[in-house]
């Protein structure tokens, strides 16, 4: 209404005429080099390029030929790119009795990560949400035992394990690995699966009994769908952590089922002949491929899962 | 009447903690109670080990003369509504109506049927394919009652269901749920902490603190006749003006003395004779006393100290006989700090409390 712009003209010739419009008004400025900003960015910058030379050096030095490494100049972009060291990584370097390169590791892997992971994330999102919504007997000594489980050092562990393997009869075959790897992931995804469903409302697990849904209709109705992104937390951590197990791997399995990183050792750590960085740098990558591509696609559901109150107590 | 629900000597501990002592309680059929306390005084625990959610240390629970004590909530006949809703979040309005029955096995003629009928009575039928997020507070409650309402249950109870909404939503949702007690005539067993929602909504109110029952009474009873001082001070907004003093006789008639100010007991029903000599406490709501009307036996002079005008009604606050004490007017009167006022009480409206066992007299 025209009243109500002249009122505001007033109002705003009443502000310009006590000085009070030229004083500070909204927004504070900041300037771009505070020192603030210089910390900040600066701090941010020198870690990441702390990360990020180390692959910068091994990229470059996967593409260059041995003649060019022997220059010595490690950080200089390759003259000559050349993908001969991936191909010689992937299908033809010698690991010991065979000469089919890291193709034969990233099958192995494959076969023990993947079954590791279902049957482990599997496991322990019941056990957390056993732990987490019912009630039952010992259910505070069960717990405490997983807490303990969480902080024994594994090295205690293998020979023992070793001895009950073998007497079950699955020592040295894949199956055996995938099951110590399984157990060994038990405690810290039982806890990271207890805190999150823990978390969630406990009205929700309240209604869905009043309204007849046992123990397993409550855990695949109502609890899973709203768990994603801590699935997605605890995938990561155990493909990560299985993909780069080289212990585990080294102890419970037979040669030909070595998993990658057993192989990847073995081709960096050969004596016989010259010493192949180029080779070497291109199978290190290939081996950290998988994890990499993992956080990559999944990063930001990560960082969700975390927030959704997987880290609390 | 029959006796719709029966609670018989419960008692629950979790651990060295007694948070419900041998409560006993009879619900009629078709009654609506309501469970009023503070926090933390065993309302909501009552109502879960009515639920079947929690399992009680002692005692026994009754659905319809059934011993429900060791049965599991589904088979209880009951239904509940929670504070937060508690919606499942991945399943559209409908999926979240219906999972009570798909668990069951029902056929899927009969779930649509008793869907539809849920939605027509609560008025949900458009948001049926809707997820919980895309609820306001209000439809989402409305939601939760009708996820109790298709299962066609006995007992409805609901947990503070009001809380988590605005003023204005929860006096619309309030006349709601009277409605609908009115239509289903279900038995309804209500926990809340608001006196309001109490007050209204209830046929009986169980006024509960650390773990016991301190009055089950109706609404009117309650506010008008509380059974003991926590009671008094708990019920009624704001709250009752209380005096320490001592009863005495004055000219032959019960009075009571405080500060040196008398109050005459004429017209206070007591329950038991009034001793002389008995230290007391004596209650009188701020809406029971009248100012500059007409003179009574008691007419005492006061001088105004803070107004509170809240439109419709006008509280004043006063120094008398030593202490604070406010006064509930219409909203129209107004009376500036410092004016000089006549009080009168009716003495039929007081309460009045032994001091020792805080009860009334």
């Amino acid at each position: 209404m025209a009243d109500q712009a002249t009122l505001n003209t007033v109002a705003a010739a009443a502000d310009a005429s006590r000085g009070s419009l030229s004083g500070p008004r909204g927004n504070r400025p900041r300037p771009l080099f505070s020192t603030r900003n210089i910390v900040l960015y600066g701090t941010l910058t020198l870690a990441a390029i702390y990360y990020l030379v180390p692959l910068y050096v091994m990229v470059v030095t996967s593409l260059k030929s041995m003649p060019e490494i022997r220059m010595g100049n490690i950080f200089s972009p390759p003259v000559e790119i050349t993908f001969e060291p991936w191909v010689k990584a992937w299908a033809q370097a010698c690991t010991g009795l065979n000469c089919d390169g890291l193709s034969r590791g990233f099958g192995n892997s494959i076969r023990i990560t993947i079954p590791s992971v279902i049957i482990s994330i599997l496991i322990a999102s019941i056990n957390g949400y056993a732990l987490a919504n019912w009630r039952f007997k010992g259910m505070e000594t069960f717990f405490t035992v997983l807490v303990i489980g969480a902080f024994i050092p594994y090295q205690v562990m293998i020979y023992p394990i070793v001895i009950v393997l073998r007497e079950i009869g699955i020592y040295g075959t894949l199956s055996g690995l995938i099951v110590v790897h399984t157990i060994f992931g038990m405690p810290i995804l039982t806890l990271l699966f207890r805190n999150y469903f823990a978390s969630l409302p406990e009205e929700l697990f309240k209604a869905a009994r009043v309204d007849g849904a046992g123990f397993w209709n409550i855990y695949f109705r109502i609890m899973l769908p709203m768990s994603l992104p801590i699935f997605v937390v605890a995938m990561i951590i155990q493909i990560t952590g299985i993909w780069n197990d080289f212990l585990f791997g080294v102890v419970f399995t037979r040669p030909e089922y070595y998993p990658m990183t057993v192989q990847l050792n073995n081709i960096v750590n050969s004596v016989q002949g010259v010493k192949e960085y180029n080779v070497n740098m291109a199978a290190t990558i290939l081996t950290g491929l998988v994890p990499l591509i993992v956080y990559f696609v999944s990063g930001k559901l990560f960082v969700r899962g975390i927030a959704a109150g997987a880290v609390k107590g | 009447m029959n006796t719709s629900v029966s609670v018989k000597d419960l008692t629950l501990k979790f651990g060295a903690v007694t948070v419900l002592d041998k409560l006993n309680l009879d619900i009629k059929d078709g009654e609506f109670l309501v469970l009023l306390g503070s926090s933390g005084c065993g309302k909501s625990t009552l109502l879960n080990c009515i639920a079947g959610l929690l399992e009680p240390t002692d005692g026994q629970i009754f659905i319809k003369d059934k011993n429900v004590t060791w049965e599991e909530p589904k088979d209880r006949g009951i239904g509940m509504v929670f504070q937060s809703y508690a919606l499942y979040p991945q399943m559209s309005v409908e999926k979240n109506l219906s999972f009570g029955l798909r668990i069951a096995g029902m056929d899927k003629a009969e779930i649509d049927k008793r869907v539809a009928r849920a939605s027509e009575i609560l008025q949900i039928g458009p948001l049926l394919q809707r997820k919980p997020a895309a609820l306001s507070g209000g439809q989402r409650q409305r939601v939760a009652i009708g996820r109790a309402l298709v299962r066609d249950v006995d007992v409805f109870l609901f947990d503070e269901p009001l809380s988590n909404l605005d003023a204005k939503l929860r006096s619309e949702l309030r006349v709601e749920i009277k409605r609908l007690h009115q239509n289903l005539k279900n038995t309804m067993i209500y926990v809340t902490h608001d006196q309001i929602e109490a007050l209204t909504l209830a046929d009986r109110i169980a006024i509960m603190r650390s773990g016991l029952i301190q009055q089950l009474d109706d609404p009117m009873t309650i506010y008008n006749e509380p059974n003991n001082l926590y009671v008094a001070g708990f019920i009624g907004s704001p709250a009752m003006n209380f005096f320490k003093g001592e009863i005495t006789s004055a000219d032959g008639r019960p009075a009571f003395v405080t500060n040196g100010v008398t109050f005459m007991l004429d017209g206070y029903r007591a329950k038991n004779p009034l001793q002389p000599g008995t230290k007391a406490v004596l209650g009188l709501r701020p809406e029971h006393i009248s100012v500059d009307g007409p003179e009574t036996v008691n007419t005492h002079q006061a001088v105004v100290e803070i107004e509170e005008p809240m439109g419709a009604d006008n509280l004043i606050w006063l120094k008398h006989a030593g202490q604070s004490m406010s006064v509930r007017i219409g909203g129209n009167r107004r009376y500036r700090p410092g004016a000089q006022v006549k009080l009168a009480y009716d003495m039929s409206l007081a309460s009045l409390f032994d001091a020792e066992s805080e009860l009334r007299i």
